[in-house]
């Protein structure tokens, strides 16, 4: 009986050993992007902040979901004990159902509302306009994995032709004009998608149809229409491109850094460039407003010509009141407002994978923030 | 003798329960009564108001479909131009299940075999129920595990069974990331306790009588486990393999995780050495876009076929099983 015990015991020793050592090879994946919150933390305390109260609900895009938390935990909340600001991540379709609804204080989404939403938000403002904030910006990032190639350089015609699997070699002459330099492998390209609908798919294919119409011939879509081998979330088409030498996906900046991936620069026309927050800051400076007054919804010209300009971001909106919700609220809305889109906060935000937002925008952000009453 | 229970004559004489007489009836026998009935007409009740939800949610997409729902190999759900056929989803599902069957079903049997007539006392029953704790792991582990850690050690077993079998359809190259041959071993180990647990408790069910008898005239310990353990318990294990079948039929998240879907317009193929999509990833993988009836759905006419297939399937199993009854 004691040995029957013994080995009772053994048995969920090791169990209990094979968990936990499960967990370990779990937690590594995470942990760059951690240590990015931790540093940046120190650089987003120094904005000043005139603290609101109460609780705020916000709901809407997931892509915007890490900026967020990092805004609200490492900064906003240290500095304003008295507030609580929730955000719950659940799409963006959602976040503007929601707020609609009136179920949330504010949305965030990865597109301007439709014109239909917008009458049925100023409804729920009371009968004032709905504005769009174009808050957080994240460049989505053309990323391989090809052994002894660190430095490549795509353009939109051969971008667009990879992910067309029209070319499937890495050393086709059409990528070896970009990089003359590069010793290039005869490789086969692996081309990995988004399975599913997803956001980052529908920018990089807008990106693609506007750069290259010739070759991407479909318009911008949520759904894949090219080639290749669909993986689940960012996070499937990272590890997927990390596995084997000779992947290629596209993919948010913040996951092709997790995972080590190195980022193709982009040659608009204009030279390569490489992707920073800088540089795909001035594409959306180039933005046109479609918007009107405050509202700031912003349409991106993809195919920027513009020097050191880097083509391919996304730009995600909060999507707020301008007039309507109770003195309370409002104040602290304001206030989470001004913090968010302050510059020393935007910069922070480059450390876990986004873009700041130029301050040609951000200036303009700023001013709706104090007109909202 | 303590080992011979359910099966035999004795315990079948009180009959079914209209035997006690009318009068003596208690409030106890009426409150089980009637709450065992109950229970068994809700779950018939939950089957039947699946399959009516699935059915009438299903056949208007079905009805403006453009394409052979089951010839065609395209997916396109936009509303206003339905176009899905489920050939490819369906020949995903039925490949996965099959190899992981080919593997459990095998395993399975051996390893209750092992914990019931030839492992000691003192290990047959932690084994078990580490055999059980499988059952436990949330099958999102196993996808991540499948994935990250399972796959990299099969590219050397797929890339050798491209190379000597490449001309067969089933193994058919190029090499996808995530394949169905690696979902389906993946799957194999998740409905592995499922297949020895319930094989497990047949096999011991076997009346020693029978295999004292065997082993008196003269059988070796195979032969004693061919002659009296396997036929007893022929039945049952039917029973846990279907039951194990139909988990593998309609896991979702681990195969979602593990298995490459295919890019939209890809003409049909065999390989089990490339991606697709079964019927319950397909579901989850577009779940966030359903948000209008038409294209919705779609999605729920290949639900339904996968609830057609499992009670087909389930179906079967008891056509086999009340068949080999007779036995005993």
């Amino acid at each position: 009986m004691t040995f029957w015990k013994t080995s009772h015991l053994l048995t969920i020793a090791a169990v209990g050993a094979l968990a936990l050592a499960g967990c370990g090879s779990d937690d590594n994946s995470t942990t760059p992007a951690a240590g990015g919150g931790s540093s940046s933390s120190s650089s987003a305390s120094t904005a000043a902040i005139d603290c609101g109260t109460g609780t705020l609900n916000g709901e809407g895009s997931t892509a915007q979901k890490n900026a967020i938390d990092q805004v609200i935990q490492a900064g906003y909340q240290t500095q304003c004990p008295d507030a609580t600001i929730n955000y719950n991540a659940t799409g963006s379709g959602s976040g503007r159902k929601q707020f609609i609804g009136g179920q949330v204080d504010w949305a965030g989404s990865d597109a301007a509302m439709k014109p239909e939403e917008a009458t049925a938000a100023a409804t729920r403002c009371m009968g004032n306009p709905a504005w769009n904030l174009p808050m957080v910006a994240g460049p989505i990032a053309i990323a391989y994995k090809l052994d002894g190639v660190t430095d490549l350089v795509l353009n939109a015609d051969v971008t667009a032709k990879i992910f067309q699997a029209q070319i499937t070699s890495w050393d086709d002459p059409a990528i070896k004009a970009l990089n003359p330099n590069a010793k290039l492998p005869s490789t086969p390209i692996k081309v990995y998608f988004r399975t599913g609908d997803s956001g980052t798919t529908q920018n990089f294919t807008s990106y693609l149809n506007a750069a290259a119409p010739t070759v991407w011939t479909a318009a911008g879509a949520q759904s894949w229409a090219g080639k290749g081998e669909g993986r689940e979330g960012s996070a499937g088409v990272a590890q997927a491109v990390a596995g084997a030498s000779g992947g290629i996906t596209y993919v948010e900046w913040s996951f092709a850094r997790d995972n080590k991936l190195d980022v193709a620069k982009v040659d608009n026309g204009s030279g390569a460039v490489e992707l920073t927050g800088e540089s795909a800051g001035k594409t959306i400076a180039t933005a046109t407003q479609v918007g009107t007054g405050n509202d700031l919804a912003l349409k991106i010209d993809y195919a920027t010509k513009e020097a050191g300009a880097y083509p391919i971001v996304l730009v995600t909106y909060e999507i707020v009141c301008s007039k309507g919700l109770d003195a309370d609220k409002t104040k602290l809305l304001k206030s989470f407002l001004t913090y968010f889109a302050d510059s020393s906060t935007q910069s922070g935000l480059q450390d876990i994978g986004y873009a700041p937002v130029p301050s040609a925008v951000s200036t303009k952000v700023e001013t709706a923030i104090a007109a909202i009453s | 003798m303590s080992s011979i229970t359910g099966r035999s004559a004795v315990d079948q004489a009180p009959g079914p329960a209209g035997d006690v007489p009318r009068g003596r009836r208690r409030l106890g026998d009426t409150l089980f009564g009637g709450a065992a009935s109950a229970s068994g007409v809700i779950v018939i009740a939950i089957v039947a108001l699946t399959g009516v939800f699935l059915a009438t949610r299903a056949v208007p997409s079905l009805l403006d479909d453009k394409v052979n729902f089951l010839t065609s190999t395209r997916w396109d759900a936009a509303p206003g131009d339905l176009r899905f056929g489920i050939l490819q989803i369906l020949w995903t599902t039925v490949s996965i299940s099959v190899i992981a069957m080919i593997i459990a079903v095998p395993v399975g049997i051996g390893n209750a075999l092992f914990l019931t007539q030839y492992a000691p006392r003192w290990l047959a029953r932690p084994a078990a129920s580490v055999i059980d704790l499988l059952a436990a792991i949330p099958s999102i582990v196993y996808g991540l595990w499948g994935i990250q850690v399972f796959a990299p050690h099969l590219l050397s077993v797929q890339r050798a069974l491209n190379d000597a079998l490449g001309w067969f359809t089933l193994f058919a190259g190029p090499i996808s990331t995530g394949t169905i041959f690696i979902a389906g071993i993946v799957l194999s180990i998740m409905i592995l306790p499922i297949i020895t647990a319930l094989s497990r408790e047949v096999f011991d069910q076997t009346p020693a009588a029978n295999k004292e008898g065997a082993l008196a005239l003269g059988a070796t310990k195979w032969e004693m486990i061919r002659t009296s353990v396997l036929p007893f318990g022929r039945a049952g294990v039917v029973s846990a393999s279907m039951l194990g079948l139909g988990r593998a039929l309609g896991e979702t998240i681990a195969i979602t995780i593990i298995v490459s879907s295919v890019a939209p317009g890809t003409d049909f193929f065999a390989s089990w050495l490339q991606g697709g999509e079964t019927f319950a990833s397909k579901i989850a993988n577009n779940a966030a876009e359903f948000n209008n009836p038409a294209s919705t759905g779609a999605y729920i006419a290949a639900g339904l076929v996968l609830f057609i297939l499992t009670f087909v399937v389930n179906a079967i199993a008891r056509v086999i099983v009340n068949r080999r009854k007779a036995f005993t």
